[in-house]
């Protein structure tokens, strides 16, 4: 079943058109991936799906609902969560802090702790750094609590831009092991990746984004072996 | 609200308690012996009129990160509306001279008249929010201090004279003083004209700490962090920054009201840009983001300017010396010294973003929230 559906989206800014019209699915329980260059649309499109910048033409539907009119704050209700690029943790809140933010719009006090507990255990780290500052922690950590603030508005769909971004390899390795944790605990993921490589392998499901239109899907596997994927975006050398 | 209440208050929390009931129950005690025209209970009056001011600007530029400036024009508001509706009717012929006793001819009690000062100065900042916070940092700035400005000279207009009685003072209010219990002769039996002030600035501070502290008060620091982030994760910027706008004018507008009674005149032309400044200054001396820092730095602030630094103004002979530069206005020169030495080598303040119990907590050997780095 189809989750998300992308129909013909358009976002201008000013005269410009980030987005020509792009249509995309998201299948329940599945990894989607966009994958494209700088300035290719991959942003945009995720702000637009969050409510975030205002879309031209075209339509979202999510769950069976049109969520074009909604603002952010409704985008969330939905069940969508943002993971935004560069993480964009809040600096001068404590790790705790962060983590509640991440529940804002939820009421149900007992599940909240329920949840950080449990993404203390998911995330060992966190827990030894509760109480300190977050803009105080190294960038893996930061990108393990933004995907921990985002989890604790218990999400259907988790939209990730560029997790991956500025991390050492190592700890990119385990960036995508998370992801795939998410996949296996039933939570449908579209992710945003410049480091195409990594981004392909774990995903179901592949789109390529070139300056506001798709050029190219299928299968992570498909794009893998695709020779003009190959030559774009990863190098010819890649296996 | 619960949330609080269901926290557990570690020890350095309850010590910080204890020490500010103690500070009260000092200054009660010494208001008993030391003769009413000591200058302290004139720095405490005028420093928890500060403090408290001081505090929800705070609010509004240490937490939330909305750089407002009108909080003069605010306070202009608060303590107009406590003098307007709080002469008493006998006095009003004297006081409202050259409008024939002005229009309102009625009195409400003193914390009725606090209440509504504050209800007063929360609606306008309604108002002007509507179009002003959808600026940002600097043009904010400058549009709520044009705002001051314009109130200035609105409550000056002489149309408006039979309300605001229009470049004349108002007077005659009830007054720090009328705390104080007197007994059948007149004679003061129990002095507490600075112990309610004190009060009234406690509480409502302590009403923005509970606040600050809340769900609520997380989601301000989350939107003056990263605004983006934080409408992704679900808050609504704009009535978030229209609530914050408003409460912390409520409280000023409330310090309006406390300051009418501190000088017992209230004139448009003295609430001046200069007084955010002031303001302004006592927020940053004493720690953008801290609640503690505003307190302290406002009653430093206040003896400095009131009292200690006094001297400067004077010309001092020791001996046959008589010291150079002393004359009126050095005192001035002393204070922008000490601000930009404040500014360029204690950029974060007296306090930082620490509080009180995180004062007692580092004395205490245990780790701080945030540590000691940032």
């Amino acid at each position: 079943m189809s989750m998300l559906k992308v129909k013909d989206l358009k976002v201008n800014y000013g005269g410009i058109e980030a987005l020509k019209g792009i249509s995309f699915d998201v299948e329940q329980g599945q990894i989607v991936t966009l994958i494209g260059a700088n300035g290719a649309g991959k942003s945009t499109t995720l702000r637009a799906i969050s409510g975030l910048v205002k879309t031209a033409s075209g339509a979202i539907n999510f769950l069976g609902r049109d969520i074009i009119p909604f603002n952010a704050q409704q985008v969330v209700a939905e069940g969508i969560a943002l993971v935004p690029e560069g993480r964009r943790v809040f600096d001068n809140l404590t790790v705790m802090e962060n983590l509640k933010i991440g529940a804002y719009l939820r009421t149900d006090r007992e599940e909240i702790e329920a949840g950080i507990e449990d993404i203390f255990q998911r995330f060992p780290r966190l827990k030894e750094r509760e109480w300190q500052l977050a803009g105080t922690l190294s960038g893996g950590e930061q990108q393990m609590l933004a995907v921990g603030r985002a989890m604790m508005a218990r999400p259907k769909l988790m939209m990730m831009d560029e997790p991956s971004l500025g991390l050492a390899p190592l700890v990119v390795r385990d960036i995508f092991s998370i992801i795939r944790d998410l996949k296996s605990e039933g939570i449908t993921i579209l992710l945003i990746e410049q480091n195409a490589n990594a981004a392909l392998r774990c995903a179901d499901q592949a789109y390529v984004l070139e300056t506001g239109r798709i050029t190219m899907s299928g299968t992570g596997e498909a794009l893998l072996a695709d020779q003009r994927v190959r030559d774009a975006y990863l190098g010819s050398t890649a296996r | 609200m619960t949330e609080i209440k269901r926290k557990k208050l570690d020890s350095a929390t309850v010590i910080s308690i204890v020490i500010v009931l103690a500070l009260y129950v000092a200054v009660f005690v010494a208001e008993q012996f030391i003769p009413a025209t000591s200058m302290l209970f004139t720095v405490i009056k005028k420093g928890a009129t500060y403090a408290l001011v001081a505090v929800s600007m705070n609010l509004l530029n240490g937490f939330t990160g909305i750089f407002s400036l009108g909080q003069a024009g605010f306070m202009l508001i608060g303590a107009y509306v406590y003098g307007i509706f709080t002469i008493p009717v006998i006095s009003r012929m004297d006081v409202y001279q050259y409008y024939n006793g002005g229009l309102v001819q009625f009195t409400l009690p003193v914390f009725v008249a606090m209440l509504l000062s504050g209800l007063a100065a929360a609606f306008l900042a309604l108002l002007i929010g509507l179009p002003v916070l959808r600026l940002k940092s600097d043009y904010l700035a400058i549009a709520t201090l044009g705002f001051a400005e314009i109130i200035r000279a609105l409550f000056q207009w002489d149309k408006l004279g039979p309300i605001t009685n229009g470049s004349n003072m108002l007077r005659l209010f009830p007054n720090f003083n009328d705390f104080n219990i007197r007994n059948a002769d007149g004679q003061v039996v129990v002095y507490l004209s600075t112990l309610v002030p004190l009060l009234i600035a406690g509480v409502c501070i302590f009403v923005i700490i509970l606040l600050i502290n809340s769900t609520y008060g997380r989601a301000l620091r989350a939107i003056k962090d990263d605004e983006i982030a934080a409408e992704a994760m679900g808050i609504r910027l704009a009535s978030h920054k229209r609530l914050a706008f408003c409460i912390s004018s409520f409280f000023a507008g409330v310090g309006g009201a406390m300051l009418a009674m501190y000088q017992t005149t209230v004139q448009a032309k003295s609430f001046t840009t200069a007084m955010t400044y002031e303001i302004l200054l006592i927020v940053v001396i004493g720690g953008i983001g801290s609640v503690t820092g505003s307190c302290l730095s406002s009653f430093l602030f206040v003896a400095c300017s009131e009292w200690w630094l006094r001297f400067l103004d004077q010309k001092q002979v020791i001996g046959d010396f008589e010291v150079p530069l002393l004359r009126n206005g050095f005192r001035l020169v002393v204070f922008s010294i000490i601000i930009m030495i404040v500014v360029l080598f204690f950029r974060q303040g007296i306090m930082g973003r620490k509080e009180l119990p995180d004062l007692i907590r580092q004395l205490q050997g245990k780790k701080v929230k945030g540590g000691a780095s940032k």
